[in-house]
């Protein structure tokens, strides 16, 4: 077993752009669940609706880069119009369920044929990160250090995202502080006592999920903006995975989801270099390496369960805050 | 029979409130509150189903009836928390048909609720801030400039810490509202609802639950309320206290109004006693059980 | 008069809560004799349900003890207690809404079935009406009727012991005034009755002693009459208007 390498790709994870548009969706979900207590079971339809927007209006549209994140933004946002008005005054687990499914229908969409030339269908999309790489400061080379290394390209994309990282944990931070966050957090608890004393209780939701929606959005930008978009990546499988990262850094904080994003996907690193090995060295009995990296999606959701129930507030989380009982 | 600390105020009754007799959907001097056939039926089972009613306004007018008679639901029809089959109501002359709750609140009619909504997870403090209308801090986009809301956070928290003072709450303040007792909690909601700047205050059962020294408490600051010039309308079973504060009374059964009008006199009329008094109101109960014999005769 | 042989019910020095860390009882004591109706009263937050869910097994007990008949029944869960001939009535959800009156009553006989006729004929006895609307679903109830449904489902197993959670409560002044006479009626008919009540004056009128309850603990402790007129109890509690 080449332990070397185990750690290498665990290091890896630590600091890559697959992390920090993780830590955006789960930043989004946040908003979304922690604040406002909205079951959005559909998060990876946002990523997928924040990527797709990106890559269709550079390719097709011809949009420069920051027109096209724009562009993205919005997207997401009129995603979030959408699949809000009807919901969002359906009851907790009628939310969820509705959320699973347009998410489904996004998938869909974008893996039907029928808008191939727009949308590349099950191949998906590729080759719309020029204008983003064009705009990269930093000459070719090769950066960083030991497990850290990073072509250009690579560190453009890692710094780019962290930066717009950095901004929305800003701003969320003194949404969260400020009264409208107080608004929210009120909502969440009792939303009949809030509209007794005058506050719009349907706008503020609205306003939460576009929020959340357009961070959510951002992330899915940022997952495909190194490589290819593909109706594969946002199946439901993200979206649990995005709950995992969220519930187990802390749902109702800003620093939870960030958290949590990287101790998951260092996880994920660790275990999918892990198992494989072992499989290999012949200590998972008869399981091949292939079945053996599958294993990590088990014991993925095992971690799900296994949080929920012992500590639903998540490492940085408070327990008065987070609770699973609702009315 | 009395106890040893009288209410520190005796309350000025207001009279002359109503124009003619004082019989169901009379019609009042200066109404604040007007509302006509409205009507709420929940399966086949008949709600609420009110002719006519009008609520006076800068007194305190007291909603009775036993359980089941309405008046929660006729509470929820008038604040846009329900919607009437049939009806219409106007508030200060202005129509409230279709309007959302959170509109009516903004309109000055504030309401709180049986099962009081003190926001456990928010402090004392937070809470009371939450009322308060029109906040520039409220909105998505100048919420995240501190500056542009700073200072009228700092005049709302004086105007809250002012009332908390009042209702002998402030040393709580920093307390989640969780950790306070029945009682604090309902006098926070009643604090709350004062931050909002109501005209009328709706009461649901303010004193359920509370024991009686409190109660006393929470009696007077409903009499400030009437002395700042609000109209208050609130639902309760305990007819010492209705007595003792009310100008008005407004009797419910099964949906319609069976009585109105000076709480003595409400008091005797006999549908009102069939209903919902019963005719050992005044009697001590270990009279009528036989438990003890009195004996020089006294009640 | 120290009847020492005829307590049936002792509670004594009862610490109890329900989250860890946090006590509501402090060393609370309450005696019940044979045939006696005793009255809990006292602010919120004083203990009063839980005491009498300490008594139930309902609530974590952490110091003290609780005797039934010189028994030590301390934890003891409840459907034990329900074979000990303890009945209890909960303040809420104390009626099944799907089943009607009958079916309810029929849950009171759960443990012994074939006890219910003699049972029914015991609780249409006290409350004649529940015998005519047997069939009626508990559910489309109004809220004294329900109590009077809950009262006599716990009253089917011929109960020694009675505990009842604030009986009047949330029911307008003529059914809470029913609801003290019956259970007036109930103790009367020979049944150890214990009620936690927020309606103090009406309790204590009722009552043969009662126990004032605060921060945990067993206050004051009289008569019902000596309480309703102690000055002090007037004071911290009662309130003058309630006179």
């Amino acid at each position: 077993m080449d332990i070397g390498s185990i750690l290498v790709n665990t290091a890896q994870a630590l600091f890559s752009p697959v992390t920090i548009a993780f830590a955006m969706a789960a930043l989004g979900l946040a908003i979304h669940f922690g604040f406002v207590g909205l079951l959005n079971f559909g998060i990876a339809g946002f990523m997928a609706v924040g990527a797709y927007g990106y890559a269709i209006s550079t390719l097709t549209f011809g949009f420069p880069w920051w027109a096209a994140f724009l562009a993205s933004m919005a997207a997401s946002a009129l995603f979030a119009v959408i699949l809000g008005i009807p919901t969002l005054q359906l009851r907790g687990d009628y939310l969820a369920i509705v959320t699973i499914a347009a998410a489904e229908i996004v998938r869909l969409l974008l893996l039907s044929t029928t808008w191939i030339e727009t949308t590349g269908s099950a191949d998906g999309l590729v080759a719309y990160a020029n204008d983003f790489r064009s705009i990269n400061p930093f000459p070719s080379g090769v950066y960083g250090f030991g497990p850290w290394s990073y072509t250009a390209n690579q560190l453009w994309v890692l710094l780019f995202g962290l930066l717009i990282l950095a901004v929305a944990v800003v701003l969320l931070w003194r949404l969260v502080r400020s009264p409208w966050g107080r608004v929210i957090k009120g909502i969440r608890e009792d939303e009949d006592a809030v509209r007794a004393l005058g506050k719009n209780v349907f706008a503020y939701k609205m306003q939460a999920l576009i929020v959340g929606g357009i961070v959510a959005g951002l992330g899915g930008a940022l997952y495909v903006l190194p490589s290819s978009a593909n109706p594969m990546l946002f199946a439901t499988s993200l979206t649990f995975f995005v709950w995992t990262a969220l519930l187990l850094g802390g749902a109702a904080t800003v620093f939870g989801p960030l958290l949590g994003a990287v101790i998951f996907w260092v996880l994920q690193a660790f275990l999918g270099s892990l198992l494989p090995a072992m499989a290999d060295a012949g200590l998972l009995g008869a399981l091949s390496s292939a079945q053996a990296g599958a294993l990590r999606f088990v014991l993925v959701g095992i971690l799900l369960v296994v949080i929920v129930i012992v500590r639903p507030q998540g490492i940085v989380g408070d327990k008065r805050e987070l609770t699973f009982v609702r009315k | 029979m009395s106890g040893s600390k009288p209410l520190k105020k005796t309350p000025q009754k207001s009279t002359g409130l109503h124009v003619g007799d004082a019989v169901p959907g009379v019609k009042k001097v200066d109404p604040i509150l007007v509302a006509d056939h409205v009507s709420r039926k929940f399966g086949g089972l008949v709600a609420v189903d009110v002719e006519h009613v009008e609520i006076p306004r800068g007194a305190i007018t007291a909603l009775i009836g036993p359980n089941g008679a309405g008046k929660t639901t006729l509470f929820n029809l008038l604040t846009g928390f329900d919607k009437p089959d049939t009806g219409t109501w106007s508030f200060s002359g202005k129509d409230l048909a279709g309007v959302p709750a959170h509109t009516v609140a903004k309109m000055g009619q504030v309401r709180t609720f049986q099962l009081t909504k003190a926001l456990g997870l928010l402090t004392v403090l937070e809470n009371m801030k939450l009322g308060a209308k029109d906040q520039a801090g409220e909105s998505l986009f100048q919420s995240i400039f501190p500056f542009l809301w700073k200072k009228q956070e700092a005049e709302i928290e004086e105007r809250a810490l002012e009332i908390l003072e009042r209702f002998k709450l402030l040393k709580l303040k920093d307390d989640f509202a969780a950790s306070l007792s029945g009682g604090q909690r309902k006098l926070l909601e009643m604090a709350r609802a004062l931050m909002t700047k109501p005209t009328l205050v709706m009461l649901d059962e303010p004193m359920a639950g509370v024991n009686p020294a409190l109660t006393e408490s929470l009696l007077e600051h409903i009499l400030d309320l009437k002395t700042e010039g609000m109209t208050v309308l609130f639902v309760e079973h305990d007819m010492h206290m209705v007595r003792h504060i009310a100008d008005w009374v407004i009797v419910m059964a099964e949906g319609r109004i069976i009585a109105e009008g000076p709480p003595d006199e409400v008091m005797k009329d006999e549908a009102v006693v069939d209903a919902y008094l019963g005719s050992h109101q005044d009697v001590d109960l270990g009279v009528v059980t036989g438990r003890i014999t009195l004996p020089k005769g006294e009640k | 008069m120290a009847d020492e042989k005829n307590v049936v019910v002792n509670v004594d020095n009862l610490v109890a809560g329900y989250l860890p860390g946090v006590n509501i009882l402090n060393g609370c004591n309450l005696i019940a004799r044979q045939g006696e109706l005793i009255g809990i009263i006292g602010p919120n937050g004083a203990g009063k349900s839980t005491l009498l869910k300490a008594i139930f097994g309902q609530s974590k007990v952490r110091e003290g003890a609780v005797f039934l008949n010189g028994e030590n029944i301390t934890g003891l869960k409840a459907d034990k207690l329900v074979e000990r001939g303890v009945g209890y009535v909960p303040q809420n959800n104390n009626v099944f809404p799907s089943l009607t009156i009958e079916e309810n009553l029929q849950m009171g006989v759960y443990q012994k079935p074939d006890k219910y006729e003699e049972g029914l004929e015991l609780v249409t006895s006290l409350f004649s009406e529940l015998g005519t609307r047997l069939k009626q679903r508990a559910g489309s109830l109004s809220g004294g009727e329900r109590q009077m449904v809950a009262m006599g489902r716990a009253l089917m197993m011929n109960p020694s012991v009675l505990l009842l959670d604030e009986p009047s409560a949330g029911l307008s002044p003529v059914r809470q005034d029913e609801a003290f006479l019956r259970v007036s009626d109930i103790n009367k008919a020979g049944v150890t009755t214990i009620m936690v009540e927020q309606n103090a004056r009406r309790c204590l009128q009722i009552c043969d002693r009662g126990y004032v309850l605060d921060q945990g603990k067993d206050a004051v402790t009289g008569s019902g009459r000596d309480l309703l007129t102690d000055p002090k109890v007037i004071e911290l509690y009662l309130g003058s208007l309630g006179a």
